[in-house]
């Protein structure tokens, strides 16, 4: 037990559980603004994610594992997939809007397992990796404990974009219109405002860090066939902790769940299997509308 | 019959009914007036127990109901109906009303009798009496607003309530519809010893059936008494004379 | 349900039954394995749509009391040696009894939230189901349920000769027939009616007196009651009992074989099931992408056929009828 309150140990616990964090809320966030503004559970973020990891491993083989190539990768494979995003929105999505929330979910879950095999089809079932950028491939020490810099990356980027958002979101006229469309859509189709189109834009935007955040996870977890739903089952509780269409509520619910998950496993090894869902669980019962959402009744 | 005293609810600062008393005698018919948002629907809601009071109390037939869950309240024999038709839309106008007879005959809990055949003769009664026998097995999503807004009513009285309250009933019907559903409910109030609570924007409708009006104004009684009294009440004139009492 | 238009009073529901009931004579063990799996899958969508197109409610963990009642029985029958009726419905009672504790949690909320508690406390009864070495067998599964004794089946005639998928063939063709017959019941009772109310408006329903959130948890028990019954059955038919019969996949396959069917007919889930079934044995021998393939048949069905099957040939038919100059 007392090797389990090693300073050291749990120095390591806590960049592991920021890490996982972070991921999760470019994933999360993608999902909670989809949710706030379309109304709609996009259960397939997850397989964009995968899909942004696939075509990042991809173009890593074509560009090489230099540090621009893995940027090129990166970009190319986040580009990739807010297209695909667009594309999907535009031909299939927007003809959702209006069903049930269980024929829209049923919707994205018909993507996912398209998606899913599609993938198979095209990279096979082995599981891939990408080495990471020379450029970030190091590591320093922090108090004895390593700390790879890549690591330190994911961890300052996800509060950087979460702040970008909050100023697009509350300093910005887009960012108006789009508060303003999640409140009342018709309304604003009343004022004038191409609804559809930003419908779409938002989609794409959310596509596209769903694509960057699966590129960037690729030099530390390895990309294989059901990454898809791991990742999303994780944000979707991360996004009820911190309630369904609130940014800071996602990043909250993201640290809440990654650390929890890190150091829970300390204490009951058994834990993790159970973790995300007995949060999950109580959260519902407690407090449905998540940490910083809004009350619903 | 009903008695509420210094009802008071407000939503995040916003006062929308302020201490409220109201009295309504047994089979009279009483309504309540005031201009939009002057807090009319949220008066109801305290009333049928869909919210709950901030202060203030709702008693009814000598019983404190104020907080109640609405299927208590409504099985003491206080029924409502709604302002925008608030139908069983899949069910068709038959079933609407049968089911609104096997919920208020407790027969709910019954897993093995067949649906289709309780209450069928009070059922047709009921069709007969709101002329609805034309439609009655047409899916009642699909009828005309004013037929829906009959079948409302049918689900209301099937309850052999002892108190109703109408969320205006009169709202988007036809001249024709309407003089129809006022007679109704004068007739019907008179038949069935039932004391009615009512809104209404319709003022024709206000004056020619009401025993008693109270006006509300920004969540407060500003006037209450007999039709006349209202009519000639200064402040109530200066509340409406700018949009004109219609 | 379906309108007033009784103009076929055939008795479709007995006739299906007979035709069923000669699968096993056709001689193929195979007819007879998808026949099984059509049965009990039909009777477990049956349940779900007890809560789906009866109530308006939609659970996403629905399985988790398929595999709850399948654990029960199998343990039941094979750890303690209780004999296969009273273990069967043990299971079920299993199932209900998961699902009013749950139920009673879930029913406080609504809509998203009501579907995401349901599939949380799934995953946790998989997790447990997952970890519980002792009692479950784990990740390993528990297997080698024992086959019940079907002696009694041998007053049919040409039972006693069969082999014995055969015979639980008809063990599980009696006994689901009389649980969706219970079910038609439940459905077609006041009980059922008042249902409908709270699918069509759950607000007016309480204005009629009704206590909404107690009526959805006793559905939602009844419900669960059933889906553990067929998990009873699924358990003996699959040879074991694994956790993820109360995996979320196995929760999403029910609802799309339900919905597929359509969710507004008593016999729409059964009809989703047998077309799910055999559509998957039928794509599995061409490819191995069967889930992109359920994937299309999804988008069709969301595109092309929103009341589901069933619903469309419900459609169908009653345009028909008003263009051969029927009752209008």
């Amino acid at each position: 037990m007392s090797e389990l309150l090693d300073p050291f140990f749990l120095l390591g616990q806590l960049r592991s559980g920021l890490t996982t964090a972070m991921f999760l809320f470019l994933i999360a966030s993608g999902l909670s603004l989809i949710f706030g503004v379309l109304k709609i559970i996009n259960f397939a973020h997850g397989s964009l994610y995968m899909i942004g990891a696939y075509i990042a491993w991809n173009m890593t083989l074509i560009l090489g594992r230099t540090s621009i190539g893995f940027l090129g990768a990166v970009v190319i494979a986040s580009l990739g997939v807010a297209v695909l995003g667009g594309l999907v929105e535009r031909l299939l999505l927007r003809y959702m809007y209006k069903r049930e929330e269980l024929y829209q979910l049923l919707f994205t879950y018909a993507l996912v397992l398209i998606f899913s095999d599609a993938c198979k089809y095209i990279w096979g079932t082995q599981p891939h990796s990408v080495s990471r950028p020379p450029i970030l491939a190091g590591s320093f020490d922090f108090y004895g404990v390593r700390f790879p810099h890549y690591d330190l990356f994911i961890i300052l980027l996800g509060p950087a974009i979460a702040f970008g958002f909050w100023v697009l979101l509350n300093r910005t006229s887009h960012g108006r219109i789009i508060r303003a469309a999640a409140l009342d859509r018709e309304m604003l189709g009343a004022l004038g405002t191409n609804v559809s189109s930003l419908y779409t834009g938002m989609f794409v935007l959310a596509a596209f860090f769903a694509g960057l955040s699966g590129a960037l996870v690729s030099p530390i977890k390895s990309v294989v066939p059901g990454m898809d739903v791991e990742i999303i089952i994780e944000a979707f509780i991360v996004v009820v902790i911190g309630g369904l269409g609130s940014l800071w509520g996602t990043l909250l619910g993201s640290l809440i769940y990654g650390l929890t998950l890190a150091f829970g496993i300390l204490i009951f090894p058994r834990f993790s299997i159970f973790a995300a869902f007995v949060i999950m669980a109580v959260v519902l019962i407690v407090r449905p509308w998540g940490l910083m959402g809004r009350p619903v009744k | 019959m009903l008695e509420c005293r210094k009802l008071h609810k407000a939503f995040s600062g916003f006062v929308a009914v302020n201490n409220v008393s109201l009295t309504v005698d047994r089979n009279s018919i009483t309504a309540v007036i005031g201009p939009n948002g002057a807090g009319k629907s949220t008066l109801f809601n305290l009333i049928t127990g869909h919210l709950r009071p901030d202060g203030g109390e709702v008693v009814f037939e000598g019983r404190d109901v104020a907080g109640r869950p609405p299927h208590k309240i409504c099985r003491m024999g206080m029924a409502r109906s709604f302002q925008r038709t608030n139908i069983f839309p899949r069910l068709t106008v038959f079933e609407n009303i049968q089911a609104a007879f096997i919920a208020h005959g407790g027969k709910s809990l019954d897993m093995w009798g067949l649906s289709e055949r309780q209450y069928r003769d009070e059922t047709w009664q009921m069709i007969e009496h709101l002329a609805l026998h034309g439609i009655a097995h047409s899916v009642s999503g699909e009828v005309s607003h004013g037929a829906q807004k009959q079948v409302e009513l049918g689900i209301a009285l099937a309850g052999k309530p002892r108190m109703l309250l109408l969320d205006e009933p009169t709202a988007g019907m036809s001249a024709q519809e309407t003089h129809e559903t006022i007679e109704l409910l004068a007739r019907i109030a008179k038949e069935e010893d039932l004391t009615l609570l009512f809104t209404e924007h319709d003022m024709d409708v206000v004056f020619s059936i009401s025993d008693r009006i109270a006006v509300l104004h920004q969540g407060g009684i500003i006037a209450a008494g007999l039709p006349d009294e209202v009519r000639r009440n200064d402040e109530v004139r200066r509340v409406y004379l700018g949009g004109g009492m219609h | 349900m379906k309108g007033p238009n009784r103009a076929k009073r055939i008795p479709w529901t007995l006739v299906l039954f007979l035709a069923a009931a000669l699968i096993p004579t056709l001689g193929s063990r195979y007819y007879t394995f998808l026949a099984t799996d059509v049965v009990i899958f039909a009777m477990f969508a049956t349940s779900l749509n007890l809560l789906l197109g009866v109530t308006g409610l939609v659970p996403f963990g629905h399985a988790a009391y398929f595999g709850i009642g399948a654990y029960v029985c199998a343990i039941f029958m094979k750890d303690l040696g209780v004999p296969f009726l009273p273990a069967w419905l043990f299971g079920g009672v299993g199932g209900a009894l998961f699902a009013l504790i749950f139920g009673f949690f879930c029913v406080r909320l609504t809509s998203i939230y009501f579907s995401m508690l349901t599939m949380a406390f799934a995953q946790i009864v998989w997790a447990i189901c997952f970890k519980w070495n002792d009692v479950t067998g784990g990740e390993q599964g528990y297997p080698n349920v024992p086959m019940p004794s079907m002696a009694w089946l041998e007053w049919i005639p040409w039972v006693g000769d069969l082999r014995i998928d055969h015979k639980f063939f008809y063990l599980t063709l009696i006994l689901a027939a009389l649980s969706i017959a219970a079910m038609r019941r439940i459905v077609n009772s006041p009980f059922g009616r008042i249902l409908t109310t709270i699918r069509d408006n759950a607000e007016r329903a309480q204005f009629i007196g009704t206590n909404v959130r107690l009526y959805q948890l006793i559905v939602f028990s009844l419900a669960g009651g059933f889906a553990g019954l067929a998990g009873g059955l699924f358990g003996i038919f699959n040879r074991g009992v694994f956790p993820d019969f109360c995996y979320w996949p196995k929760s999403a396959e029910v609802l799309i074989m339900t919905i597929l069917g359509g969710i507004h007919h008593f016999w729409g889930p059964s009809v989703g099931a047998a077309i799910l079934i055999l559509l998957n044995q039928y794509i599995v021998s061409y490819t191995e992408y069967w889930p992109f393939v359920l994937g299309l048949i999804l988008l069709l069905l969301l595109f092309g056929l929103p009341g589901g099957v069933v619903g469309a040939i419900d459609g169908l038919i009653r345009r028909s009828r008003t263009l051969v100059g029927g009752r209008g």
